[in-house]
């Protein structure tokens, strides 16, 4: 049960060259090091907006809403 | 959002499970995590790191689905306690001899101390709050997902401690869209009123959030920082613009790291935004002043906005608190607030001087016999 170190695991994602070579030039003198950064900072960034739509509505009740709502009028909150 | 909050029927079930279970008896740390673990303060954590997602924490700072997260939220525990236990039992954990929530055992394993050390607080120098904690800890790691069957909260401040929940709804209540979270773990100077109204004038409401519970020797204690906050937002606040509420967690001082889970903790309680300060988490010289707002670029998917709001003074000429961007003035109009200062003169029974700390703060927190942490 000893603890172990690992390295992140990668995969292979296919892009038109065209299209690499424009994010090579665009990244040139920033931050990013090479496309394959850029395009996973891009990609997590499109990720997290499907994923909160995704989860929009809210994860509980009516008579859960209802509920809170009563107690936080007794704490003075509303 | 997590909710591993059992009521009803189950809830009676599982009591009477749990008497029969294997226990494992927790801080008020560790309780504090588990409350936050299952109303969801912690989604999308379903309890204790098992290894796989705690290695990708350490390394990656992210959950091993990608999602980020960067304080490693683990259950230690000696070889003795432990017992018979193996993976795939359920335990009871208790507080007080009290079961107050059933967790699976996923996952049991040993862990580096240094490595963590290093890997979350970047120093494996004992002498931080944080490191002597993790040194301090048992040998072993437990992970999987928990149940809380018995409620649990820190004694004295239920008042002000809304779960994600109750947050989410009364921000739609209110009708508010934008809001913006301010993390704390000090009573209120200029400073922070500053920083705070500055979000506000953005967004429909601020959350002033301050942490209650474990906190190193020389900190504000909870009493003191809830009652100074009553005093500012009392006179100096719009009412329907601000929530005050605390949050039950402990203070990692973690500096860059603990910013983002600051952040995300917020996320899940309902805010859009959250006020990354000055050296952020931070003690002693351990990070730098402005580390904790460059490690916000590695997580374009973190799903609340961080705002950087520069370090305010008092300008003398201006008349009223700014900071560099925007005071042309130099050095010699300029009342810098340092919290260090202010923490002196309440030592010695002295008042700051309101170009520094609002006086009816002031009244409030020197009330107090001895308002630090010993």
């Amino acid at each position: 049960m000893g603890s172990r170190s690992r390295k992140s695991k990668y995969t292979t994602v296919s892009i038109p060259v065209t299209l690499y070579n424009r994010i090579k030039k665009l990244i040139e003198g920033t931050g990013f090091a090479n496309v394959s950064q850029f395009v996973i900072y891009v990609l997590r960034e499109v990720v997290v907006e499907y994923e909160r739509a995704k989860e929009a509505e809210e994860p509980f009740s009516e008579e859960e809403r209802e509920r809170i709502i009563e107690k936080l009028r007794r704490l003075g909150y509303i | 959002m997590v909710n591993r909050v059992v009521s009803g029927r189950r809830r009676e079930a599982l009591l009477a499970e749990a008497r029969e279970l294997h226990k494992i008896e927790v801080s008020m740390d560790i309780a504090s995590d588990i409350r936050n673990i299952a109303y969801g303060a912690y989604s999308p954590l379903t309890g204790f790191l098992t290894s796989d997602d705690y290695e990708h924490v350490l390394h990656d700072m992210r959950l091993s689905d990608d999602t980020p997260w960067t304080i490693p939220i683990v259950l230690d525990v000696s070889r003795e306690e432990l017992g018979d236990v193996r993976e795939g039992d359920d335990v009871a954990l208790t507080l007080g001899g009290e079961a107050i929530a059933i967790m699976r055992v996923e996952d049991i394993y040993g862990w580096d101390k240094e490595e963590h050390a290093r890997s979350v607080y970047k120093t494996k120098d004992p002498a931080h709050p944080g490191v002597r904690k993790t040194y301090g800890m048992k040998e072993l790691l437990i992970g999987g997902p928990l149940d809380l069957i018995k409620e649990v909260s820190y004694a004295g401040f239920e008042k002000y401690s809304l779960n994600p929940a109750e947050t989410r709804v009364l921000f739609k209540e209110k009708g508010w869209k934008t809001i913006v979270a301010f993390q704390t773990r000090n009573v209120p100077h200029l400073g922070h009123e500053y920083v705070q109204k500055a979000a506000l004038t953005f967004v429909d409401g601020l959350l002033i959030h301050p942490l209650v519970g474990w906190k190193k020797r020389g900190d504000y204690r909870d009493e003191v920082i809830v009652a100074a906050y009553e005093a500012l937002i009392k006179h100096y606040y719009p009412r329907d613009s601000v929530v005050f509420s605390v949050l039950w967690m402990q203070m990692r001082y973690a500096g860059p790291r603990e910013a983002v889970h600051h952040a995300i903790v917020r996320k899940n309680f309902g805010c859009t935004h959250f006020i990354v300060g000055r050296d952020h988490a931070g003690v002693g010289n351990y990070y730098g002043p402005y580390e904790a707002w460059d490690i916000f670029s590695e997580f374009p998917d973190l799903g609340i906005t961080p705002l950087f709001i520069r370090e305010s003074f008092y300008c003398r000429k201006c008349g009223g608190m700014v900071n560099a961007k925007i005071c042309p003035h130099g050095d010699e109009y300029r009342v810098r607030i340092s919290g260090t200062k202010i923490r002196q003169m309440i030592m010695a029974g002295k008042k700051p001087p309101e170009t520094m700390m609002r006086p009816e703060v002031a009244e409030v927190v020197l009330r107090f016999k001895n308002p630090f942490v010993e």
